[in-house]
């Protein structure tokens, strides 16, 4: 078969719609990586967990996500407590129970009540966002937040174990079986020559709108500020008062939240394992990797090049395609390697 | 007597098996200017970071009576703000930016409020509130460290070497407006190299030497001293 102008119209969509969702995880990486010092693996269970999730409630079933979500608030809780070992203060335990015993409660009885209703999907996808998004804050309670001061390799090393973990955990929670979601819009339209799906257009748009909120939230709020604050300079945001720990479990919030409505825009397109967000989060490290980890315009840029020589290297050679989607990464980091060089002889 | 707004007793730090201050006592009244004074290698800085929490260190510190918190965040919470040697600015990021997160911990009205007093003193920043931090003069970056740390209204001001690396003239500047906070009722524990012109605006000195306190009394007294000119201010100058 050879490449004509409808298939390549055709591949350029597809690199397009899994370029979108690979900007959206390279940008969490780097948002959490330049807040945290952590190179965020696990972050392709939360996509695994988000597409599940989103699965198991279009069939009208309960997922196991809010019952994992309840068990990490227990582990957060006691971890809470064995720091407070010394001085328990009755409001701090308060607020503390609140936080990781009442909210995974409250998702997880909303969920039992919700799930059989057969409710729009619509619902359902903000459901799932609503289950996972609060796993990064108790994630980075439990393995985390303990090690704020570590270097990046124990913190790198710590992320594969959470990877790991939460893998495993995947397994037990939804089973070897693969599933798909269903689209949140049946419907497509026609473009000249393309047929473009109602669910391709939501991902362009929900990636545009996260990246506008982002900006925004980095732009204007003293929150996001310090959360920039935290990367440029970390003894300086320390010294204005701004806490390790609240810019820490801010940034794996957003990138759980990232991570989850990207497993939500991927579910309906392709099937899911537990084991297949780590390839999906590998592309937006590529990206992320190409944008010096520390750069969001370059990070958004280069997934979308990333998702563009996926698909069309899914044509020519498709054995191949994930050799050439990672060789991506060895040329830049020479260059990057020569330009640190050269940096320091300065 | 009012009691003292800073007490500390007994301060040790050690870095690894390497003890660096042994046993440093000092206190500070609320509103006053305390300079601590010495050659390089002293234990000045290791000093503030201790009371600023940057570093661990053994003995008390008393603030306004009461054990000080044990974050750096809480302690700034409570009123202490440290401008480090080295400004520690977010440099990528705007003055205006610098200037509001050093409000972190106010509420947005005194936010706003703070940064209008603060542009009025300094004119310079206010010009220059879009600019980049790391685009800014040696003098400009430390009136913006001043700044950004007075955004926290703190009654304890730690100023470390506020004039290292400026020139004589900016000097001048930054110590006018360290004197002239005072008026305003922060206590400032000022460490200069510049010993002069420090025990010039200070109210109380304290020599500091290999990690102990040698003199310590009135500033104009130690100013005075023939043989402390000699061996620490230079007996010619």
């Amino acid at each position: 078969m050879h490449l004509d102008a409808t298939i390549a119209t055709f591949l350029i969509q597809d690199g397009l719609t899994n370029g979108a969702v690979y900007a959206l995880l390279g940008l969490a990486i780097v948002l959490v990586f330049s807040v945290t010092r952590v190179i965020f693996i696990p972050q392709g269970e939360f996509v695994a967990y988000g597409a599940l999730t989103l699965a198991t409630l279009d069939a009208g079933n309960v997922p196991g996500t809010p019952k994992l979500l309840l068990c990490f608030g227990v582990a957060a809780f006691l971890l809470d407590l064995w720091s407070w070992r010394r001085d328990l203060k009755v409001d701090a335990l308060a607020r503390n129970f609140a936080l990781n015993l009442g909210l995974p409660l409250l998702i997880y009885g909303a969920v039992l009540y919700l799930a059989p209703l057969q409710l729009p999907s619509v619902i359902r996808a903000l459901m799932t966002v609503l289950i996972i998004a609060p796993m990064g804050l108790y994630v980075y309670r439990i393995a985390y937040r303990p090690l704020a001061d570590a270097s990046v390799l124990v913190l790198l090393i710590t992320s594969v174990g959470v990877h790991l973990a939460m893998l495993g955990l995947g397994l037990i929670f939804f089973g070897p079986e693969g599933l798909r979601a269903t689209p949140l819009h049946d419907g497509s339209f026609t473009m000249g020559p393309l047929l473009v799906t109602a669910q391709s257009v939501l991902i362009y748009l929900t990636t545009i709108l996260i990246m506008v909120a982002l900006y925004f939230f980095f732009e204007k709020t003293l929150l996001g500020k310090a959360l920039r604050a935290t990367a440029v300079n970390r003894l300086g945001a320390r010294l204005v008062g701004v806490r390790t720990q609240l810019t820490g479990v801010t940034a794996f919030v957003l990138a759980a939240t990232i991570a989850a409505v990207s497993g939500v825009l991927m579910g309906p397109i392709t099937t899911i394992y537990y084991d297949t967000g780590f390839l999906i989060g590998l592309k937006g490290f590529v990206a992320a990797i190409l944008g010096g980890m520390g750069s969001f315009p370059v990070t958004a840029i280069a997934a979308i090049g990333v998702g563009m020589v996926e698909s069309f290297a899914s044509f020519f050679a498709s054995n191949y395609k994930e050799i050439i989607v990672f060789g991506l990464i060895v040329p830049v980091l020479i260059w990057l390697s020569i330009d640190a060089v050269h940096h320091e002889e300065e | 007597m009012s009691r003292n707004l800073l007490e500390l007793t007994d301060i040790h730090v050690s870095y690894g098996h390497a003890e660096v201050l042994h046993g440093i006592s000092l206190a500070m009244r609320p509103g006053s200017i305390v300079t601590v004074i010495g050659a390089n290698g002293a234990g000045k800085t290791t000093l503030l970071n201790a009371v600023m929490g940057v570093i661990p260190s053994t003995g008390a510190i008393l603030y306004d009576g009461v054990p000080v918190p044990r974050s750096v965040e809480a302690r700034v919470a409570a009123g202490l703000c440290l401008v480090p040697e080295k400004r520690e600015l977010f440099s990528s990021m705007t003055v205006e930016d610098n200037i509001e997160l050093g409000g972190f911990l106010r509420s947005a009205s005194e936010r706003g409020e703070t940064r209008e007093e603060l542009y009025a003193r300094f004119p310079r920043l206010a010009e220059r509130r879009k600019q980049l931090a790391g685009t800014l003069s040696g003098g400009e970056r430390q009136m913006l460290a001043l700044a950004r740390a007075l955004m926290s209204r703190p009654r304890l001001l730690l100023l470390d070497e506020p004039s290292l690396g400026l020139a004589p003239r900016i000097v001048a500047d930054i110590l006018n407006i360290v004197s002239e906070l005072r008026k305003t009722g922060v206590a400032i524990l000022l460490v200069e190299q510049n010993a002069r012109a420090a025990l010039e605006i200070a109210d109380e000195g304290y020599l500091v030497e290999l990690g102990e306190v040698r003199r310590s009394g009135p500033a104009a007294e130690l100013a005075v001293d023939p043989a402390l000119m000699e061996s620490y201010l230079g007996a010619h100058s």
